[in-house]
């Protein structure tokens, strides 16, 4: 067994906060009924002001209403929502085309495949090489049959920011509706719904240290959109089930938690390791745009090597990482988002993403640092590759 | 701790055997690309006289699997007759490492191709090739199957770019469906030259591109 376990994989899973696990642990044993009307018991009532008081809490980071954030099961859930409760809602009244980037997440990027094989015509926009979404291409691509939008705002794996914005201007104009996932932003990088005109966001307690299980949505008023899962009326009618409050109160509390100090350390420690690893470890790339990055990514590619060997080196030195590799993935596919911005497979198989977390330190920076130098020479020594 | 592979995997991974290219080979073979993610290559010295394996060595570019399987093969092949180190399996290779993930057959399979590749790649080099069967347009087009375009990591043959393959004679010419300026032609020509020249009958080769 190793001494020491540094976790670099924060935007995948994160740690939970103990202050959080303090707050969710009344309402496991003392407070456990449902949420209740406010006809119900007293404990009911109580539960039922808890998840509104939470649900508060989260909304007002949007600057939205309380009345327009539902809880779900997490971001996976939300995106699904955003998407096809849209498009349930609108049915085929307006028409049958979405755009979504090339470069989003599983949750959006198969959902709108989804819908494409139910009939479906979805505009994969282009990004550039710094992952940015080609703005011009989304103003052409509009059309009176455009429906939705779906544009993240920022990457899951190299961490560029949209200009969202100017995105979410542009769907305004031209009366189309615009959802972002913010799951790797959300708290992080700031998204008023009073000054961006986006009509769903999606949201998760996962990414900042708040309990699994739980995340949201952002539903501006008035906008369309189907009941996603039919049986009580809980969630303003639009997601049945019962609350899970413990996990509400927990997000909350993960959201409160998070302060632009702690962005700032983070970011301190993304500028050391990109500017250690470009420096000291040859033929090396950075993926993403260098500043319009979230504070917590890093992702560069070591040329020449392949990704699953540096996971399970550093893993045997007990840093945990993640690739873009397909040895790494289930699907055994390389990364969608390294090729999307313009990169090869052998980018993509050598792509290593570093994400930050509260229990990360400039240690863990400079020590993963130093692994990586030995771990890829040792690596290209033995690669047939690069030495002509 | 738990890793996904079993112990002897991870001890080859960590420490791989007879690591290298050799001067002067006697056979070598490259499988695979950087585009599909793995890459082996394999190098051969033969005794002339008991046309045992007097040493091998390998470079891989790879995953745990690749990078261990290549190790172990080069350890069962060392000392062996090349028809005996022509029979060395993937099933043998992942017994003597413990056993391999089924979903990484595709990336262990390589090396032990790799090892066979290069045994036949000294075997045309020094007119042994026994089995002479003629060399046929399905003969090319199988040794097509093995040339990757980086671009798409898909083989030449899936990914359509085989234009044209004729066969006449000894001589060999290869159309392929991509401009001659593509970033990739001369790697993808190269490699083509390399799996088709030292077929025991091929006395010309010709590689051609579209534009």
């Amino acid at each position: 067994m190793l001494d020491k376990f540094v976790y670099l994989d924060n935007a995948a899973a994160s740690r939970l906060d103990d202050r959080v696990l303090e707050a969710m642990k009344p309402y496991f044993f003392g407070v456990y009924a449902v949420a209740t009307s406010e006809f119900g018991y007293s404990q009911g009532i109580e539960a039922r002001e808890t998840l509104d008081k939470a649900r508060g809490i989260i909304a007002d980071v949007l600057g939205a209403s309380h009345k327009e954030f539902i809880f779900t099961s997490g971001s996976t859930e939300s995106s699904n929502i955003a998407l096809k409760g849209v498009v349930l809602a609108l049915g085929e009244k307006k028409g049958k085309h979405i755009i979504i980037s090339k470069i989003e997440d599983f949750p959006v990027l198969h959902s709108a495949k989804a819908l494409e094989r139910q009939g479906f015509r979805v505009t994969y926009l282009d990004v550039d090489n710094d992952g940015f979404v080609d703005l011009d291409q989304l103003r052409e691509s509009i059309t009176e049959e455009t429906i939705l939008v779906s544009i993240q705002h920022a990457n899951q794996e190299i961490g560029t920011i949209q200009d969202i914005k100017t995105i979410a201007r542009i769907c305004r104009e031209k009366g189309v509706l615009f959802h972002t996932d913010a799951t790797h932003t959300f708290t992080r990088v700031p998204l008023d719904v009073k000054e961006v005109p986006v009509d769903l966001i999606t949201v998760s307690a996962h990414t900042i240290h708040g309990p699994r299980g739980i995340g949201g949505l952002y539903i501006r008023k008035g906008t369309p959109i189907a009941k996603w899962m039919d049986g009580g009326f809980q969630e303003f009618d639009l997601r049945a089930g019962i609350e899970n409050i413990p996990g509400a109160v927990g997000f909350a509390k993960a959201v409160e938690l998070v302060t632009p100090e702690e962005n700032d350390r983070l970011k301190a420690m993304r500028d050391r390791l990109i500017e250690r690893v470009l420096a000291e470890i040859p033929s090396t790339t950075l993926n993403g745009d260098r500043w319009m990055r979230i504070s917590q990514n890093a992702n560069v590619t070591f040329h020449l090597v392949e990704g699953e060997s540096i996971t399970l080196h550093l893993d045997m030195r007990g840093f945990a990482v993640s690739t873009g590799s397909a040895c790494f993935s289930r699907s055994l596919e390389a990364s969608h988002v390294i090729l999307g911005i313009g990169g090869d497979h052998e980018r993509a198989h050598g792509s290593v993403r570093f994400t930050f977390g509260r229990y990360n330190n400039m240690e863990d920076v400079d020590a993963v640092v130093e692994a990586l130098a030995d771990v890829v020479r040792e690596l290209r020594e033995i690669s047939p590759l690069g030495k002509d | 701790m738990k890793f996904p592979y079993s112990e002897k995997v991870l001890e080859h991974f960590r420490h791989p055997r007879n690591v290298g290219k050799i001067k002067n080979p006697d056979g070598k073979a490259v499988e695979g690309s950087p585009a599909c993610g793995d890459m082996v290559a394999v190098y051969i010295k033969v005794d002339p006289r008991t046309k045992r394996i007097a040493d091998v060595k390998f470079e891989s570019y790879g995953c745990a699997s690749n990078i261990a399987t290549g190790s172990i093969i080069t350890e069962l092949a060392k000392g062996k007759t090349i028809d005996e180190a022509k029979k060395v399996s993937w099933k043998q290779a992942s017994k003597a490492l413990g056993g391999l993930p089924p979903i990484k057959v595709h990336c262990s399979v390589l090396a032990v191709e790799g090892l066979r590749s290069a045994i036949q790649n000294y075997e045309e080099r020094h007119g042994l090739v026994k089995d002479r069967k003629p060399t046929t347009v399905e003969v090319v087009r199988k040794r097509l199957r093995k040339v990757i375009n980086p671009v798409s990591g898909l083989s030449l043959v899936r990914a359509n770019l085989v234009k044209d393959i004729n066969v006449k004679d000894g001589n060999v010419r290869v159309v392929i469906d991509l401009p001659a300026n593509h970033q990739f032609a001369s790697a993808i020509k190269e490699e083509i030259v390399e799996k088709i020249k030292h077929l025991w009958d091929v006395k010309k080769l010709e590689v051609e591109f579209t534009e």
